[in-house]
């Protein structure tokens, strides 16, 4: 058994050497994928034991170097990174599988770049997850930010490099030009980084002052993987990437490394009850409401499935800075949750959405009526992934939905609650539409035949499904939705050292 | 009399003497060896001194053993120590890269006298840099800058504009030099002495029209030199036109050089006694470093010359260095010592990059970078990272001159500088983000000029590159070398400055 110290920077170490070993084995592409498999594999049993020793209440970490005075590389497992970790370490190797089974199905080039990217990249989530300070996590989130690049613009074209140039603009724009002096900001008033159980900045509130709502502006802001409305645009463009990369970057590792920070710097850094007691975070949380209801009625217009799932991360990514900026015990430990449940619902919905491409070539939901017909097994899992979104039980998303309603009311701020109920029935209108009319309603031109690469599909009958590996990851994802359902409660015990309890 | 005792006069005499000896070496590959070789010693012999200097604090060296002020001083103390370092560092892995790029930009039988300019250049620069005499600056600074004009125009063998360029260059520069003369006059009428400390001493309470016309001439001259916005407008063409390996070592130390005068002659001449000094700092450095910054970073933006947009990213760096002096604060003063060796890593490795672009291509048009990820994925990534420290992004020299100068605006209490210099860092983003999409998405042209075969650049401009871009890399994790020597010495001239204003 490898102690959780080592845990942690083997878990840094190992993605990279994986990259190192799909580079090495280019020209044969099954060892090439057997590399990845059997990395994400090591990596997952890293980030559990890290995990376990987590949840024995140890916090293992360990320091690089110092840079400058105050200012080292440094880790630390606290409950919430090693939460982040275990999912984007475990819905790696379910992502892994799928990118076999669709990447091989439509031909696509560059293979061994883009999973060489995606090694970097989860590397980068996992330094995010661990970092101990605000220092560590910003050099991991450029990191992270550059790694994917390659994956957004994988298609090379004219398309792709607008899409590319956006990404790049938005995410690297606010993270220099608001995230960064916000750090610099907090170190001048600190005269460190570190993140401290109860706030680094609370014990410092005479040198804050007033000023803490615009630095905490800054943070959420300038954190726009967070994609908090206005600093959204990024994430709709990078769905020109292939599917797996909207399905884990853009549904879990990029988006989920900017809410979690923004919970980790509302924890560690302000501390929950000096906002609630400065009352600064009270503006970013109307924002934040409005950032979910404006981006489901985006969504409602966008025909393309997914546009119209990015729109709804949009939304659903807000209801995680909400809880933050809620600043009361249950709002963070809504926004805590909703970070696995949402990880789960949202990227079971889009492997279905590149199922459906990959058997079909659909990307628009117009063309899909009917399709549930022939494609029982991507529509079931897709019901299911959209009914834990939208929040209804049994399902894992109802859990966030419940404690930031609880939140709200501890909060005092009950018109939060109707916005949560207006969102999860604009939820069922655009997200449960979507397979209901897949199953009921018949084909508009009554063509559901296949037409990608021949031969590659499950075609029995009536049945013309996507090639396994690109039907048994969403299946297992939402059988893993309904599962957390039923062991919240070890998730909350885990969990609560967050708010001070445990 | 040994060695130790004369190790300050080393970095200067060593090239001095070496630069004749190369007209007398054959052509061909002597001079340049020669020549490298010269800039290795001068570099062991600085890094020897920064050490010295570490160790025992200041070293005052009496040229010829005449005793200051009436002889020549040499003078240093941790900052110009780490400026010596740094330009004799900058020239030791250009001077080995020029060979290549050298054969093909520069006229065969102007090569010898190619690196005899380039040995007297860097005497100048030292030299101007470790003295401690007000007028010896001066004959310094024109040895560096005639020699400087002489190697622009070689650059005329690729393109006539170089002499145009470095005409201008000429006029531009005399007149700083002129300025700069006459400034050390006046000082000279009233105290009657040219020795640093001994002006320092002298001006202490001297408040006159004749000292103040006298500081005025000395900062308009050096501004010029430093390429101060406005008075930039020597330098974009200066810089497209040279030869390339001239471009990487002028951009990378010329200014720095300048940039070390202006601070030296603020803090240790002037001092904040002279009420001058403070208006100086808020009424003219920092809003010429906010307007260079942002004026310079948006003409870059427009560039499609890559040496162009590189020379216009210069002077809006030379903002974010007057900006860090103007807070007047040891932390500012940290942040642009420590920008000055930073950004010279940075734009060094960039122009060097550009070279080897030039060396394959023949042009440093961004039509030219079309594809190169697939042609010269090497250069390509040097190029990149270089690109990444001039922004800013962690793990880079740029991050650390980033971080150090947002401390300083917020600790100054200048806090929307530091979103000023975020922003200006963001243009930096875009101007570098239009070459590296060139480079990285778009297909190499099969026909055309640019149209030439998959082909790295030769190793011996590819390791000398390498070792900047990777002491990007190196000195921006690790900054005890950089930081906390700049730190010490920016503490020992606000000491001398008399505190803050």
């Amino acid at each position: 058994m490898i102690s959780p110290g080592l845990a942690i920077p083997l878990a840094l170490w190992v993605p990279l050497l994986g990259c190192l070993a799909i580079w090495l084995l280019d020209k044969s592409p099954n060892l090439r994928e057997a590399a990845t498999l059997i990395t994400g594999v090591i990596l997952f049993a890293l980030t559990v034991t890290i995990f376990m020793a987590v949840s024995e209440g140890h916090r293992p970490g360990f320091q690089v170097l110092e840079v400058i005075d105050g200012l080292p590389i440094a880790f630390q497992a606290e409950p919430l990174g090693a939460l982040f970790a275990v999912i984007a370490s475990g819905l790696w190797l379910v992502n892994s599988v799928y990118s076999i089974g669709y990447m091989r199905s439509n031909n696509e080039q560059h293979q061994t770049r883009f999973y060489m990217s995606f090694a970097v990249a989860i590397s980068a989530a996992i330094g995010v997850a661990f970092a101990a300070n605000l220092f560590t996590l910003f050099i991991f989130y450029e990191v992270l930010t550059l790694s994917t690049f390659p994956l957004v613009t994988h298609k090379g074209d004219e398309k792709a490099r607008r899409g590319g140039r956006i990404y790049l603009g938005v995410l690297m724009a606010t993270s220099i030009g608001l995230l960064l002096p916000a750090i610099v900001w907090t170190y001048v008033i600190a005269g460190t980084t570190d993140f401290m159980p109860g706030g680094l900045l609370a014990q410092h509130v005479d040198a804050a002052g007033p000023l803490v709502g615009i630095l905490l502006g800054l943070y959420a802001f300038g954190i726009g993987k967070a994609a908090l409305m206005p600093a959204h645009p990024w994430l709709p463009n990078a769905m020109v990437a292939p599917t797996p990369v909207s399905a884990f970057l853009h549904a879990v590792a990029v988006v989920k490394a900017g809410v979690f920070a923004i919970l980790k710097i509302v924890i560690y850094i302000f501390g929950i009850e000096s906002l609630h007691d400065t009352g600064a975070s009270v503006p970013f949380m109307w924002i934040a409401a409005g950032s979910i209801l404006l981006a489901s009625a985006i969504a409602m217009n966008q025909d393309n499935l997914k546009a119209r799932l990015a729109y709804s991360t949009v939304s659903q990514l807000s209801y995680i800075t909400l809880g933050a900026m809620l600043a009361t015990s249950m709002g963070v430990m809504g926004g805590a949750m909703q970070i696995a449940a949402h990880a789960l619902g949202k990227m079971t919905l889009f492997m279905c959405a590149g199922a459906i491409y990959v058997a079909h070539h659909k990307t628009l939901i117009s063309e899909m009526r009917g399709l549930g017909r022939v494609m029982p097994f991507t529509f079931g899992a897709f019901f299911l992934g959209a009914m834990s979104i939208v929040g209804l039980p049994p399902m894992a998303g109802s859990w966030p939905k419940f404690f930031l309603m609880l939140g709200a009311a501890d909060a005092g701020q009950l018109a939060i609650i109707v916005v949560l109920i207006i969102s999860s029935i604009l939820n069922v209108v655009y997200l449960l539409s979507i397979p209901v009319q897949a199953f009921y309603m018949n084909p508009a031109d009554g063509d559901v035949k296949p037409q990608g690469a021949g031969g590659a599909f499950i075609d029995w009958g009536a049945l013309k499904e996507a090639p396994i590996l690109c039907i048994a990851p969403p299946m297992f994802t939402a059988a893993g939705v309904i599962a957390l359902f039923f062991f919240i409660d070890p998730l909350y015990r885990f969990l609560l050292p967050l708010i001070g309890g445990g | 009399m040994n060695l130790a005792e004369q190790l300050p006069v080393l970095p200067v005499i060593i090239p001095l003497v070496a630069a004749p000896i190369t007209l007398l070496l054959p052509q061909g590959r002597a001079p340049h060896l020669w020549a490298t070789l010269i800039s290795w010693l001068t570099f062991a012999a600085s890094i020897a001194l920064v050490r010295m200097v570490n160790d025992t604090g200041l070293i005052s060296y009496h040229l010829g053993d005449w005793a200051p002020p009436l002889g020549i001083e040499y003078r240093i103390d941790l900052a110009n120590a780490l400026v010596l370092a740094l330009v004799s560092g900058i020239a030791s892995v250009v001077f080995a890269f020029a060979y290549r790029s050298v054969r093909v930009e520069v006229d065969p039988r102007q090569s010898t006298f190619f690196y005899c300019a380039m040995l007297i250049c860097l005497t100048g620069l030292m030299g101007v840099t470790i003295t401690g005499d007000a007028f010896n600056v001066f004959v310094f600074l024109e040895i560096s800058s005639l020699s400087t004009y002489a190697l622009i125009a070689m650059g005329a063998n690729r393109d006539r504009r170089a002499l145009t360029s470095s005409f201008n260059y000429l006029v531009m520069g005399t007149i700083g030099a002129t300025f700069f003369v006459i400034g050390i006059g006046l000082l000279y009428q009233a105290t009657g002495t040219l020795n640093m400390a001994d002006l320092h001493d002298r001006l202490a309470g001297q408040s006159n029209r004749m000292v103040e016309a006298g500081f005025a001439f000395i900062v308009v001259g050096i501004g010029l030199k430093l390429a101060m916005f406005p008075l930039h407008l020597w330098l974009p063409n200066a810089y497209t036109y040279a030869p390339s390996a001239v471009s990487a070592f002028i951009a990378a130390t010329a200014t720095k050089v300048a940039v070390y005068v202006l601070i030296r002659f603020f803090y240790s001449v002037f001092g904040f006694d002279f009420a001058f000094v403070g208006h100086a700092f808020t009424y003219v450095l920092l809003p010429l470093g906010l307007a260079g910054m942002f004026i310079a970073s948006l003409v870059a933006l427009f560039q499609d010359d890559v040496k162009r947009m590189l020379a216009y990213s210069s002077v809006a760096q030379i903002g974010y260095m007057l900006l860090g002096l103007s807070f007047a604060t040891v932390e500012g003063l940290t942040a642009s010592l420590v920008h000055v060796l930073n950004h010279a890593l940075m734009k060094g490795a960039l122009f060097m990059a550009v070279a080897c672009v030039v060396f394959r291509t023949g042009s440093h048009s961004l039509q030219a970078f079309a594809g190169l990820a697939k042609r010269m994925p090497v250069t390509t990534w040097a190029f990149i990272l270089s690109g990444l420290s001039l922004i800013g992004v962690p793990l880079t020299v740029g991050f650390i001159s980033k971080w150090y100068l947002l401390t300083a605006a917020f600790a100054a209490g200048h806090g929307y500088a530091a979103f000023l210099i975020v922003a200006s860092s963001l243009i930096a983003l875009v101007y570098i983000g239009r070459v590296a999409e060139m480079m990285l998405l778009r297909e190499p042209p099969s026909e055309g000029p640019y149209a030439i075969p998959l082909k790295e650049a030769p190793l011996s401009m590819l390791i000398p590159m390498w070792v900047l871009v990777a002491a990007n890399v190196y000195f921006g994790v690790r900054t005890d070398l950089t930081g906390d020597l700049a730190t010490r010495a920016a503490e020992a001239l606000m000491l001398a400055a008399g505190g803050a204003p």
